[in-house]
Parts: structure tokens; C-alpha cells; sequence
């Protein structure tokens, strides 16, 4: 006999309820979880060592870094600043998941943490379908790559919470129309929280610092 | 990207739905993708023809339904599509828009065989 079984499942929903039980037990910590997307080259690492060297003592933070490969490059420069640090190797996938993450919170002290930030595997496209059950989704854009990537990358810029700009230092060299990416940004997510900054020169980290601070002291008072 | 994860989730709700049915077989599976999901039809089909292999689900068809991204301008009202990049309202160039749709990623239905048992012989 042939029949029709109605069904109506969303696709990775498996995912979806996986990262909300991730987010639970960051939740009963009261650790502060960071989703951090970017196309490769954005800066991702390079933000997060700036974001560490302003970071006071009393936010003790654990680091989970995605990489498409056994590379340790980021991890290692994450370790060498005194913060634990756990490697995701993805094995060619594009983009972390909830399972993912549920494996590498497991390897971090989280007893002894305020903050985990997790930085994604460098792409616009596939981070954006995976939620991990951090708190927030934090994209970061840089000047070189153009001010027309909210115009192509839809989903991305829609899903966020935080936007970044890095690398403002190189606005002189470069063909970056700032109203036109903002546009861009404002028709998709309107309202968002938005951060200019360069992670070289450190210009601008204070207000994301300013932000950082007052975000994890709201996960503790929670 | 992310196929072969979305290829994934689709097999595992489709054997879950089809064993919770006693299907013998699952033979159709319809979806609806919408196109702002980067989704490509043709590699979820790649990977399906793999993974689907010696699981209840070989050789079942998949069916793809991909609505339209449209969105709405909330100045004018006007409704249009967007088929690559975003775009302002047509009508009055306003960046102040609302997706309508084109965000679907789901599974609707599923067309399964069972064996009907013989009735007993009186």
C-alpha cells in the first residue's frame, strides 16, 4: 500500500534544539557565550587577541576556535595569552555546529569561566544556518572587503546581533562607501549594534569593550 | 557549502517519520526550500543518492517546492522579488523592506509503502 504521511519538520531543527541545550548550560553557569562569524581575512583571530589584551582580570575567558583544518595557528596564539583554549577541526565542513560546540564546551574549565567566545569557520554563507546556543551572533566586516557584502549576503547579516567593523584604519586607501554598506546593513537588521574599529591600531575597542563588560556583568546578574 | 548537513537532517526525518509509519519503504520526500536559503537542489541530490544507500529511504525521489524570495517595501507597499542581491523597493527606491518569504527549510510530507497484513483466515 502507498500513502502520504504528513509531516512538516523544519530541516536542522535536530541542530536548532541541540544549541538550546547548549545555551542552558552556559545559562547555569552564567557565562556569557559568543558566536563570532566573518569571511576569512575579516580579522577574526586578530580581534579576539585585541579583544584579550583589554580585557580586565576579573573576565576570565575560554576560547573555542573552528578551523576547516588540523591547523592550531589560532589556538596556539589564543594559549600563548594565558586563556584555555579548545580546537574544533571540522574536517573540510564549512561551518560549526551545536554538536561541535557541545564537544568543545566539554573540554573547557567552565567552572572557571565568564565568557566563551567561539570564533566560526571563516565564511558568509553556511555559519549562518547553524545556531551553536550563544547568546549572541557577532559578525565582523572589514573595509576590504567591500561595502556591497550586505547586499549579498542576506542571511548572514539578517541572523546577527553585533556587527563589527574592523580594519577602519585602511578607510583612506580604500573604495568604502560607509552610508552605502550601512544602508545595506540597516534594511536587514534594523537597529543593530554596530562597532567601527581597527584591531590593529585598537581605535574604537573601547565602546565593544564598554559593551563586552556590561554584557557579561548582565549574565552574571541573571 | 552545507548540504551534505541539510541532506543529513533530511534522511534522519525521513527515516524517523517513515519507521514511526511501519513504512516498508520510503518512495517520495517533498520539501520547501526557499531561495534566500543558499541551498542548491542539485548537491542535496548528490549527496542523497550516497547517503540514502541501504537505509530505508534508497531511491526515494526528492521533491523540491523553492518559493521566491519576495520581500515587501513597508514605504509604498510594493511587493518584489529578489533573485540575487539585495535590492531597494522598485517602486520608490526605499531600503526599508520585510521578507515575505523565500525562508521556508522544511520537510512537508513523505510518500511511504507498508505492507498491508493479510487478514486472518477464518
Amino acid at each position: 500500500m502507498n500513502r502520504k504521511v504528513e509531516i512538516v519538520r523544519k530541516i536542522l531543527d535536530s541542530n536548532d534544539r541541540l544549541a538550546a541545550e547548549n545555551q542552558k548550560r552556559l545559562d547555569a553557569l552564567k557565562i556569557l557565550g559568543l558566536n563570532i562569524m566573518a569571511s576569512p581575512g575579516a580579522g577574526k583571530t586578530s580581534f579576539l587577541l585585541k579583544t584579550i589584551e583589554n580585557l580586565p582580570e576579573s573576565i576570565r575567558l575560554g576560547v573555542i576556535e573552528g578551523d576547516t583544518a588540523p591547523v592550531t595557528i589560532d589556538a596556539d596564539k589564543i594559549v600563548a595569552k594565558g586563556i584555555p583554549a579548545v580546537q574544533i577541526n571540522t574536517g573540510g565542513e564549512c561551518h560549526l555546529d551545536a554538536v561541535m560546540t557541545e564537544m568543545a564546551l566539554d573540554q573547557l574549565p567552565l567552572d572557571e569561566l565568564d565568557l566563551v567566545i567561539i570564533e566560526n569557520v571563516g565564511n558568509l554563507i553556511c555559519p549562518a544556518a547553524f545556531a551553536l546556543g550563544t547568546h549572541k551572533n557577532i559578525l565582523i566586516a572589514s573595509i576590504p572587503e567591500g561595502d556591497d557584502k550586505p547586499y549579498k549576503y542576506i542571511n548572514i547579516y539578517r541572523g546577527i546581533d553585533v556587527l563589527i567593523i574592523n580594519k577602519i584604519d585602511l578607510l583612506p586607501y580604500l573604495e568604502f562607501r560607509m552610508d552605502y554598506f550601512k544602508q545595506g546593513v540597516a534594511a536587514l537588521n534594523p537597529g543593530l549594534v554596530c562597532f567601527e574599529l581597527s584591531s590593529k591600531t585598537g581605535v574604537g575597542f573601547e565602546a565593544w569593550m564598554v559593551w563586552l563588560k556590561s554584557e557579561v556583568a548582565k549574565t552574571k546578574a541573571s | 557549502m552545507h548540504e551534505l548537513a541539510v541532506t543529513e537532517d533530511i534522511l534522519h526525518i525521513a527515516i524517523e517519520e517513515g519507521q514511526a509509519q511501519q513504512a516498508t519503504r520510503v518512495s517520495d520526500i517533498y520539501m520547501t526550500i526557499g531561495r534566500l536559503s543558499s541551498i542548491v537542489d542539485d548537491s542535496v541530490q548528490f549527496f542523497w543518492d550516497h547517503i540514502s544507500k541501504d537505509t530505508l529511504c534508497e531511491g526515494a525521489i526528492l521533491h523540491f517546492n523553492r518559493p521566491p524570495a519576495i520581500f515587501k517595501c513597508n514605504k509604498c507597499g510594493q511587493e518584489f522579488e529578489i533573485l540575487d542581491d539585495l535590492l531597494p523597493c522598485p517602486a520608490c527606491k526605499s531600503f526599508d523592506l520585510e521578507i515575505l518569504s523565500g525562508n521556508e527549510m522544511q520537510v512537508e510530507y513523505i510518500e511511504i509503502n507498508t505492507e498491508e497484513k493479510d487478514e486472518p483466515e477464518s
